[in-house]
């Protein structure tokens, strides 16, 4: 294997379905052992290019590496390296959780007693083994998202796809699948995930790309993009024109909206910034009726970086 | 490379261990597709039986209907290879939706393992349903004059012929774009074993048909069966048994492989 440090590194990736274009020159590099998170509304192409990277289907143009190989001449070499843990449950319903696990230990070739003892761990980490031997049938949502991630770790992959791990979890279960993450990457793993909520990304990444009908429209660390986004801001409502005005003339650079009788004061969100906020009124002698906090979600980075609002939120806008 | 063989033989063996994991904690399947030919070898020989049976001209030693038992057995023994190939269609067409399936094909795993599984999975189950419906044959008072080495030489044929069957399912089932579908159109292989000389002797048919039976697979498979049964040597049947079997068996092999590979290269979501 090549000492590139490069787990995953695309150029000019380009895939359409027929007349649709779904990616078009998507540049990409993710750093051996970093959590890189991938950003993007519904149909942005997220599921699209961890198909591809896993060797699911084909790009229709492109370099791309994965694990040190070249995806299109050495297939079997990726899919030796990886482990993909995709949007869809992908274990065997017919069997138990133990008997799924041991298919992936038999098929990772691990050997008896290995296997064995793999899946008794995975088990045993996954909070699994009361259930093991029951049929799936019987599991909870979170419990097969558990069992399809120890799916992916038999083989003990060093790079690993995880597609929209947390949609459709209880804040909970979300907390769970954060804390594997996090213990993955500190054992050194390399983790490609994606999804819709920019606060996964922020927890848990150290690199993000948003993606944007096939394109990124930016990347950097969640810090770097944060700052790039002015979506961050305290809504301070008054009683009267004349409060506001004092409060706009203290607070120089917020944006005052005479029609609402509101002041947006733009920020981090953060405690002592508010506190500051509040003092300064206080010692002005400015009330101030009610307060709201907005933080950066990612329908402010795409508003920020793309010119548009995600396809959700038009969705939103257009219902009565 | 000897390496890669060793993975394609240890991968298929995981996934017939799978298959077969699969066929016991669901039997049903595996009763329903006993239960068509022992119904037909029911019906066949006990409501139609003396009557098709005197039309054979058995000559009086024994009576019609044990006659007519000891002429459909062959025929049933392969109706029950085909019925239990039609099950390989749905349970592949069933898996395919699966998303175990695409875990599969993002794992190093060798090439055509998954379908070897289902088909050696098959392959045994319609062994096990053979070894039922001869028992029951047994039971009716079916009697062969057949040597050992003649009933193994019938299971052989049979079996060749389950797997190029099986194999044929397999890729119906592959090319169906739903479960309904993968159901349905292999259906034609339980209506061939009735257009051959399976259930009644093809002079007896009109001309166009007579051909068609006379020259469809399931003929020359069938008489090699019956052949051995009644103790008389095969010939040219068993040959034109065997190259049927075969042929099939190694077109819808490589037609499957392709299936399920252009089935991974085009999946839009």
């Amino acid at each position: 294997m090549p000492p590139s440090g490069t787990a995953v590194a695309t150029r000019g990736m380009r895939k359409s379905f027929g007349e649709h274009t779904v990616l078009e020159d998507v540049d990409l590099e993710v750093g051996e052992g970093t959590i890189f998170a991938l950003l993007g509304p519904n149909g942005a192409g997220k599921t699209t290019i961890v198909r591809i990277l896993s060797t699911l289907i084909r790009a229709d143009a492109g370099t791309i590496r994965v694990a040190g190989h070249d995806l299109a001449t050495e297939p079997d070499a990726v899919r030796a390296a990886i482990g993909v843990t995709g949007q869809f449950s992908a274990v065997d319903n017919l069997l138990t959780g133990e008997e799924n696990l041991r298919l992936m230990a038999d098929l990772r070739h691990l050997g008896r007693a290995a296997g064995r003892r793999r899946v008794a761990e995975l088990l045993e980490r996954f909070e699994l083994t009361d259930a093991a031997r029951k049929p799936l049938s019987t599991y909870s949502g979170g419990m097969r998202r558990r069992l399809d991630l120890a799916m992916t770790l038999v083989g003990d992959p060093r790079l690993i796809f995880l597609d929209e791990p947390t949609t459709g979890l209880d804040p909970r279960s979300r907390r769970t699948m954060w804390q594997i993450i996090r213990e993955l990457a500190a054992d050194g793993v390399t983790i490609f995930l994606t999804t819709q909520y920019l606060d996964e990304a922020d927890q848990l990444a150290d690199r993000v790309a948003v993606l944007d009908h096939g394109h990124i429209v930016t990347e950097g660390t969640p810090d770097e993009l944060k700052r790039r986004i002015p979506g961050g801001h305290v809504l301070l409502r008054f009683a009267g024109p004349d409060d506001l005005s004092a409060a706009a003339a203290l607070l120089p650079a917020a944006t005052p909206d005479p029609d609402q009788l509101s002041l947006q004061v733009f920020g981090d969100g953060s405690a002592t910034e508010l506190r500051g906020v509040l003092n300064q009124l206080a010692e002005a002698g400015i009330h101030a009726e009610r307060l709201s906090i907005h933080t950066p979600d990612l329908d402010d980075v795409f508003f920020a970086v793309t010119g548009h609002a995600t396809d959700t939120v038009r969705e939103k806008a257009a219902q009565p | 490379m000897t390496a890669t063989l060793g993975y394609t033989l240890v991968d298929s063996a995981t996934m017939l261990r799978r298959n077969l994991k699969h066929q016991l904690r669901y039997p049903s399947l595996t009763l329903m597709l006993a239960g068509m030919p022992i119904m037909f070898l029911l019906l066949f020989v006990y409501v139609f039986g003396g009557q098709l049976g005197a039309g054979l001209g058995s000559g009086g030693t024994h009576p019609d209907r044990h006659a007519y038992l000891t002429y459909i057995v062959p025929g049933i023994l392969i109706m029950t290879v085909a019925s239990a190939a039609l099950g390989t269609a749905i349970s592949i067409a069933m898996d395919m939706t699966e998303g175990i399936i695409d875990r599969f094909r993002t794992m190093a795993i060798a090439r055509g393992a998954v379908l070897t599984g289902h088909v050696i999975g098959t392959l045994l189950q319609t062994l096990a349903v053979l070894v039922l419906v001869v028992g029951v044959a047994l039971a009716m008072g079916f009697r062969s004059t057949a040597g050992p080495l003649a009933w193994l030489a019938a299971a052989g044929v049979l079996m060749l012929f389950a797997l190029a069957l099986i194999w044929l399912s397999t890729a119906l089932g592959l090319a169906a774009k739903s479960v309904e579908t993968a159901s349905n159109t292999p259906m034609f292989l339980t209506l061939l074993p009735l257009l051959s000389s399976g259930f009644v002797p093809t002079s007896t048919m009109p001309a166009g048909l007579r051909q068609f039976a006379e020259y469809q697979p399931f003929t020359p498979v069938i008489q090699t069966i019956r052949g051995l049964l009644a103790g008389d040597p095969a010939g040219t049947h068993a040959i034109a048994a065997v190259a049927w079997s075969a042929g099939i068996a190694l077109a819808c092999y490589g037609w499957s492989l392709r299936l399920y590979d252009r089935r991974w290269a085009a999946n839009p979501r």
